[in-house]
This record gives C-alpha cells, structure tokens and sequence, in this order.
C-alpha cells in the first residue's frame, strides 16, 4: 500500500471510530483556537477601525508594525509567551504555563495583528464608500467606526477566517507554551508532531487530513451562514 | 428582524466563550487539583511507559502526572526556571551538576535501558565487524558514511558526544559534512536517518517503539558504554516555594518502591522488556 493510501485509509478510520482520545483532542483545539480568534476579534475589529478612520501620531508605524507582525513565526510567539508566563517570567506567579489558557494568550498574540491589518483594509474600503453620508449624518469618527463594523460585519468574517486559520495551522506557539500534555494540552497539530516523531507517518498524515477537513467544516457553516444572514437582512 | 439578532448574539457568545476560556484556565491552574508536573524525556514517553506507568500511579494515588517530554537538556532547564515538580531524565553528569547547583534534590536511579547504534542494512561503514562501539564510530568516521546527531543537548546527544570523544574525533569539525545535527527529538532524529541512510545512536525503547524503520537496523549494541541509566530528582522548594514538593514526591516514591519498579520491570514493547528497574 503505498504513502498516500495508508494516509487515506487511516484518515477514515480516524473520522468513523472517532475514539474519546481524538474526540477530546479535537474538542481542545476548537476551544483553544475559537478562543483566541474571539480575544483576537475583540481587540483586533476596532484596532483596525481606528487605525482606518482615525489620525493620531505614529498611526503609521503601527499600520506597518501589524502588516509585519501577520508573519511572526510562531515559535517565537511561543517563546516569547513561555518567557513572560513561565516561574521566573512577570506573569509566573499566575503559574499558567503549560495549560490551555496559556495556549489561548499564545495564539491570540499570534492572530490578533491578522484581524486587525485585515479589518483595517475593510474598514477603508468601507469609509470611501460611506464617508460622505456618515459626515453629513453628523457622526463623529468614532461613531463612524461602529456604524461601520455593523454595516461591513460580513466583509469582516474573512479576516477572522483568516485568523482562525492560522491559529489552528500553528503547532510552535502550542507545543512551547503548552507541553503537548496528554487529555491536558494536546490538540491536533501537536498530536500530528508527536505521531510523525513516533514514526507514524500514516497516522499523522490520516490526522493532518482530519484537521484540513474540520477547518473546511468551519468555513463551510460560516460561509453559508453568512450567507442566509445576508439574504434575510435584504 | 431575526437577522438583527443573531450578530449580536453571535458576538455576545464568542465573548462568553473566551471569557469562560481565560478564566477556567486560570482557575485550572489555582485550584489545588492534586496533579504534579514532570518534565521528561521523549524516550520515556514515545516507548509509551508513562502510558503504563501512570494510570496505575493515578489509580492508587488519585494524583495526576503530567508530562512534558522534552529532551533532557531541555527539561533540566524547565526545572531551573521552576516550571515543573519533577524531572525524569536521562544524563548523570548533568543531573549531579544540577542537584549541586541547588535545583533539584534528592536525586535517585529508577532504571535503565541502553543505547544501540542504528545504520543501513547494507552497513556501509563495517560497524557490525567492529570489535566495540569505539571501532564503530571510528569506521563510520572513516567511510565517510553519514551520521546523524540529535544535537539538542539531549541525554542521548551527550552521550553520543562522549563516544566521539573517546575516540579523538571531532565530529563536529565535520558538521554539514558527513556529520548531520539535526537539532530534534530522538523519532524526529531516526526519521532523518531512515530517508538518508545514515547511522544514529538511540536508545532502545524509541528504536523498538518507531514505526518507520526502513531499511534501518541495530548494527552495533552490548558495550558497557552504552548503559543508559534514567533518574528521578524534585525541584528544590527551597529555591521555587510554589512547587509540589509533597505530591511529587509521593510519585519518586512509588516509582523507586517495589510496585513501582516492578511495573516498569513488566513494561513491553513487542514481548521485549526495555526498561530494567534499577533502584538500590
């Protein structure tokens, strides 16, 4: 049987025996990553609003920094992360390393400048469109930012994809930040490492192809909820 | 009108999620579970032992051991910054220095295994005819034939680092050359040997625990120097107040006691016995 074939095969065994073991990795790796795309969300949306609509010093250079920062490898994220959480690092007496909230604050570090450099270019796009109207509506910018994010929510689903994409792609900020601790801190990309380690490579391609086809799941339902949202609100 | 609803909705329970996340991670992290962290070695946990040890720890104790498996280099530095209870690992030099450096203590033997050399079958390098592991090195320095070293500072790295000097080879000189570090654990390690053909030095619970062998085979083992013994040491409370010195220690115990050893003694790969207790 060749490569690709045992990789197939043991990806439909993974999906139709669905063992505890799987179901609880799969389960972490949605809290996990769902989590920090939310917190990314949160800070990133109106991140990007301001930074599209309003003037302030150095408006600039934070627009650069956070283009840049949407390719920070994640393993220096994680580094960066187990440094500040870890015993003898500023936040170590909240002894948060190595469970899944420091996975959370790992992965929101790494999503957050995506959503927001992504939402920024909406929010832009949107204001030359409206900017006219919301001026002689009287709106002050600000006012500007949340009517805007109300009326672009849709067009500000793919940089939260995007986001979310990235962070459940990342195995370098998990596997340092969390430990890969069995029914602890094992999601799948740090399982995939760890099967591909014990030389497994059937089984962690069979898992890599699971992953590929539940981020698929995601898009999916988002895409068609957005969707029927779209249609209901015409 | 139900459209207006769900995107407040939506945000409203992605907020409540994170919040429930970050706070239930914090209090995970508080509350006094009875779980003890150990930093450990990717031998002991790819074999799969900690998934025949620690059940029955748990089982007996209610305590919970969790792992992070590393490379002993690696988790001796854990436990210098205090981010671990424990250490299981696998370099007596380091350890002592460790314990002398006052970060762990009471350091004991829990076992042994030992350390084969991994080549091609064809065995280019005539490791297989040398007389000791010494020859073998030198053979495979000579041919010319690949070898690929973990290069993490691991206790596998160390001791495969001893052998070249023993030998009065520079390997290192060689890096890039016929000497490949790879810098990664010991299945990441034998993964890189087995597409190149190279010889390696591992311990024998990952080889006989590693599904991709290939056309890789022992072509070396048996020599004194190839003892691989494993302790177990507590981080010092002295120097980290906030580690679980009593749980952990409760874990050394039953690992050195009779039950203890006697599980790691029942431990097998294939029908093969790979662990020895050694605990005097």
């Amino acid at each position: 049987m060749s490569d690709v074939e045992s990789a197939l095969l043991s990806a439909v065994r993974l999906v139709f025996t669905l063992d505890r073991d799987l179901a609880e990795i799969i389960g972490l790796s949605m809290r996990v990553s769902l989590s920090a795309v939310a917190v990314a969300a949160l800070i990133g949306v109106p991140l990007g609003g301001a930074l599209a609509l309003l003037r302030f010093p150095g408006r600039k250079t934070v627009i650069v920094l956070l283009n840049a920062f949407m390719g920070l490898p994640p393993v220096v994220v994680g580094l960066a992360v187990y440094l500040m959480l870890s015993r003898l690092g500023p936040m170590g007496v909240f002894g948060l390393l190595y469970s899944p909230a420091a996975m959370i604050i790992a992965q929101s570090v790494l999503v957050t400048p995506i959503v927001a450099a992504l939402s920024r270019q909406v929010f832009v796009d949107f204001w030359s469109e409206y900017e006219d109207q919301l001026r002689s509506l009287g709106a002050g910018r600000g006012r500007a930012i949340l009517t805007l994010a109300w009326d672009a929510r849709s067009s500000l689903v793919p940089p939260v994809l995007a986001g979310f994409g990235r962070a459940t792609a990342e195995v370098g900020a998990v596997m340092i930040v969390g430990g890969n601790i069995d029914h602890v801190t094992r999601v799948m990309t740090t399982t995939i490492a760890l099967e591909t380690s014990k030389g497994n490579l059937a089984m962690a391609m069979g898992l890599g192809i699971v992953l590929v086809l539940l981020s698929l799941a995601v898009n999916a339902s988002v895409f068609i909820a957005s969707e029927a949202a779209a249609k209901s609100g015409r | 009108m139900v459209k207006l609803k769900v995107w407040p909705m939506l945000a409203a329970a992605t907020v409540l999620v994170a919040a429930i996340e970050l706070s239930t991670g914090i209090h995970i992290a508080h509350a006094e579970d009875r779980f003890i962290l150990m930093a450990s070695t990717t031998s002991t946990q790819n074999s799969g032992l900690f998934d025949h040890l620690l059940p029955r720890f748990t089982a007996k104790t209610g305590i919970q051991v969790r792992v992070v498996a590393v490379g002993t280099g690696q988790a001796l530095k854990i436990g210098q910054r205090g981010d671990a209870d424990l250490l299981l690992v696998h370099d007596p030099v380091s350890e002592m220095m460790f314990v002398r450096d006052g970060y762990g203590i009471d350091r004991r033997d829990v076992m042994y295994n030992d350390f084969v050399l991994i080549g091609p079958s064809n065995d280019p390098a005539g490791a297989t005819k040398a007389k000791n592991i010494n020859a073998a090195f030198r053979n495979i320095a000579k041919s010319g034939a690949s070898f690929v070293s973990r290069g993490d500072k691991s206790g596998t790295h160390n001791a495969e680092q001893r052998i070249w000097i023993d030998v009065g080879i520079n390997a290192v000189k060689h890096s890039g050359g016929w000497y490949r570090e790879v810098g990664a654990g010991m299945g990441a390690t034998l993964n890189t040997t087995s597409v190149m053909g190279a010889y390696t030095l591992t311990d024998r619970a990952t080889w006989l625990s590693f599904g991709n062998k290939g056309e890789l085979r022992i072509v070396h083992q048996g020599d004194e120097q190839l003892f691989n013994p494993y302790g177990v040491m507590l981080i010092s409370p002295k120097r980290f107040p906030h580690v679980k010195s009593a749980a952990a220690r409760v874990f050394m115990n039953w690992l050195t006691s009779d039950e203890g050893q006697g599980a790691i003694a029942e431990f097998r790969i294939d029908g093969q016995q790979v662990f020895f207790p050694n605990t005097k």
